[in-house]
């Protein structure tokens, strides 16, 4: 399996506050990976830094992406090389329609706007982007715009926070859909790294690998399950 | 209403707002322009066209031009129970029209006004008469067409009870009138279960100077809407438009502005709250390109039980622009719920990388905001204005 993204000693600050402190972590082609940790371990300060936010400032190490070091590159040279994220509190777009955003973003937006039904987000289309949404929705409206964008490496921050029970089905199954995307015989096509809290979401997602990360380091590899069974039992134990 | 030495002495009064005009700079504009019978084919249609009046009247209940001083074209499709004329020829043919005249607007409240009334200045007359719903819109024209002049007029706009109308009022400069000012007293009326939507659109020139001067009184249980879009280069504006309220009615501004650079645009509105469960909603966007842009509004609660909301949203996208919004609640009475929202800066970041997240590179990022900002934070426009401010944003140069 070719490696999708690669981090290689990646220091990086918010502001004068070093959050990541030499993370080293790979994703190879097709393997969905779970990132666990504490509450402040940088889950999130590590994502928006493979996306590229300006928040955030690298000051060592690389992001490498099928090879290419994308460590200084602007987000959309990013995006366009098929990298996507659904952000867990994405900023209100005023005045921007959630279907204008996706006819924008997308080849075949038209397309995929006629399936939004089955994102229960049909009535959203003419609704301004993430103004008023609940939690649920703005997971939905997330999904619904990477599945028009078909990234080849997902980043997602906890699809499964905010959202009623009533509609996790519907999250996990566009989750599944999502990163199975291109699947044939051959296997997995799409990449992702998986912030998850709760777990929820690996009922319906087959996870591969799963790291744990605290204060601002990968501190150990392995299986999902097993990881995910050992901090419900246990945490994450003392800093 | 004041007497005459005392409207004469406020020929020498400045404006509450905005920069102080020297009148004397300026010769008359002429009360008898070119008579213009088909505008469609006329040299005037292509200043039209920029301020949302259609040349071929389609889909119009009546067109009214003004070149300078003077009417220089009406057309009506006769549709029963709209008049439409010059008020010069409204004031002879209906006698009671006088006691309209300067009803709405104290002549002496600065020297615009004061000039207007001076100089029985002409303008429209635009009536809807009692119980009928005027279907298609009314457009008028008001062109500025002689330079270093002025174009002084005077409207009146009544809606009677029960009536309905929408107006689209459309304000341009010729290419060579561009040192010139428009100085426009609009008196408007609505009665009793009534509704007026006044929409105007300024496309004015580089150094020309605008002066609008518009106060509209509302009955009962009525609704007026006044939208006001300039998205073209101007030198210095300021209008500051009043409605005053009866029972149960509501009144609507929205107002979107692009203040491009050597622009001085102060706008805004005031709504005053006097009838028993009266709205008012004072809407604005406005971007600065480089020129200083003030955002205004005022509610007055007068009476228990009004409600009212005001929201002034400001960017600057060019440095050496300024951006003030100056949002003002005023009551007079305890039991009143007014609330106002402003902001001014530059789009935040995190708007435009969520949007390159998507794939759209900063430049299409930006102009999707800035477009979206403009036309569509603003809802219940009427469909022909919306269409009008999505061209009028197409055309304008913001950045992309």
């Amino acid at each position: 399996m070719s490696e999708m993204l690669k981090i290689v000693d990646l220091h990086a600050r918010a502001g004068e506050r070093e959050i990541l402190k030499g993370v080293n972590l790979t994703v190879n082609e097709g393997e969905t990976c779970v990132l666990f940790g504490p509450n402040g371990s940088g889950k999130s300060t590590l994502m928006a830094t493979i996306m590229g936010y300006s928040t955030i400032e690298v000051t060592s190490g690389q992001i490498l992406y099928k090879g290419v070091d994308i460590t200084r590159m602007t987000v959309d040279e990013r995006a366009k090389m098929g990298i996507g994220m659904m952000m867990q509190r994405p900023p209100n777009i005023f005045g921007v329609k959630l279907g204008d955003l996706i006819r924008a973003t997308s080849e075949n937006g038209d397309e995929i706007l006629k399936d939004a039904g089955s994102f229960k987000m049909d009535s959203f289309l003419d609704r301004e982007v993430n103004v008023g949404f609940s939690g649920g929705e703005i997971k939905r409206s997330e999904l619904l715009q990477l599945t028009a964008q078909k990234p080849e490496l997902i980043l997602l921050d906890e699809p499964e926070s905010g959202v009623d029970l009533e509609i996790i089905d519907l999250i996990g199954n566009k989750t599944r859909d999502l990163l199975n995307y291109g699947k044939n015989e051959v296997g997995r096509h799409v990449s992702s790294l998986v912030i998850t809290h709760t777990g929820q979401i690996l009922n319906y997602i087959e996870a591969d690998t799963a790291y744990i990360m605290r204060s601002g380091r990968i501190v150990s590899q392995g299986k999902p399950m097993e990881f995910l069974k050992d901090i419900r039992e246990n945490g994450y134990g003392e800093e | 209403m004041a007497d005459e030495k005392t409207i004469r002495e406020a020929l020498g009064k400045k404006g509450a707002y905005g920069a102080d005009l020297d009148l004397d700079r300026y010769e008359e504009g002429t009360r008898e322009p070119e008579q213009v019978d088909d505008i469609e084919s006329s040299d005037y249609k292509k200043y039209m066209e920029h301020v949302g009046v259609v040349a071929d009247e389609m889909n119009r209940a009546g067109t009214l031009m003004f070149i300078d001083n003077g009417m220089s074209h009406c057309s009506t499709k006769r549709q029963e129970g709209l008049e439409m004329m010059s008020l010069s020829k409204a004031l002879e043919k209906h006698d009671g029209l006088k006691d309209y005249m300067w009803k709405a607007m104290d002549p002496t409240k600065d020297k615009y006004t004061a000039k207007s009334y001076l100089e029985n200045s002409d303008g429209y007359f635009i009536r809807v008469k009692s119980g009928y719903h005027i279907k298609n819109p009314v457009q008028t024209c008001m062109l500025l067409n002689k330079d270093k002049s002025i174009q002084n007029v005077h409207n009146i706009i009544i809606v009677e009870d029960g009536a309905t109308l929408e107006m689209i009022t459309g304000c341009s400069t010729a290419h060579h009138a561009n040192d010139s000012l428009h100085i426009g007293v609009s008196e408007i009326f609505v009665g009793d279960n009534a509704n007026l939507t006044f929409s105007m659109i300024h496309s004015w020139g580089k150094q020309t100077g605008v002066r609008p001067r518009t106060n509209c009184v509302v009955g009962k249980n009525s609704n007026y809407v006044n939208n006001y879009v300039i998205m073209n280069p101007v030198g210095s504006l300021q209008s500051f438009p009043v409605a005053t309220l009866g029972e149960n009615s509501s009144a609507t501004y929205n107002t979107v502005c692009v203040a491009f650079e050597g622009s001085d645009i102060d706008t805004g509105g005031m709504v005053n709250l006097n009838g028993k469960g009266s709205k008012a909603e004072i809407m604005s966007r406005s971007i600065s390109m480089g020129g200083r842009m003030c955002a205004r509004g005022r509610l007055v609660g007068n009476v228990p039980g009004v409600k009212a909301h005001l929201e002034c949203r400001s960017i600057i996208l060019k440095d050496g622009g300024s951006t003030l919004a100056v949002p003002e609640l005023e009551a007079h009475v305890a039991d009143v719920e007014m609330t106002h929202e402003a902001a001014v800066g530059k789009i935040a970041r995190d708007q435009i990388e969520y949007l390159m997240s998507r794939g759209l590179d900063e430049d299409q990022a930006v102009s999707m905001i800035v477009r979206g900002f403009l036309s569509g934070s603003i809802s219940g426009l009427p469909q022909e204005l919306q269409e009008e401010l999505d061209k009028a944003i197409a055309q304008a140069n913001l950045g992309d």
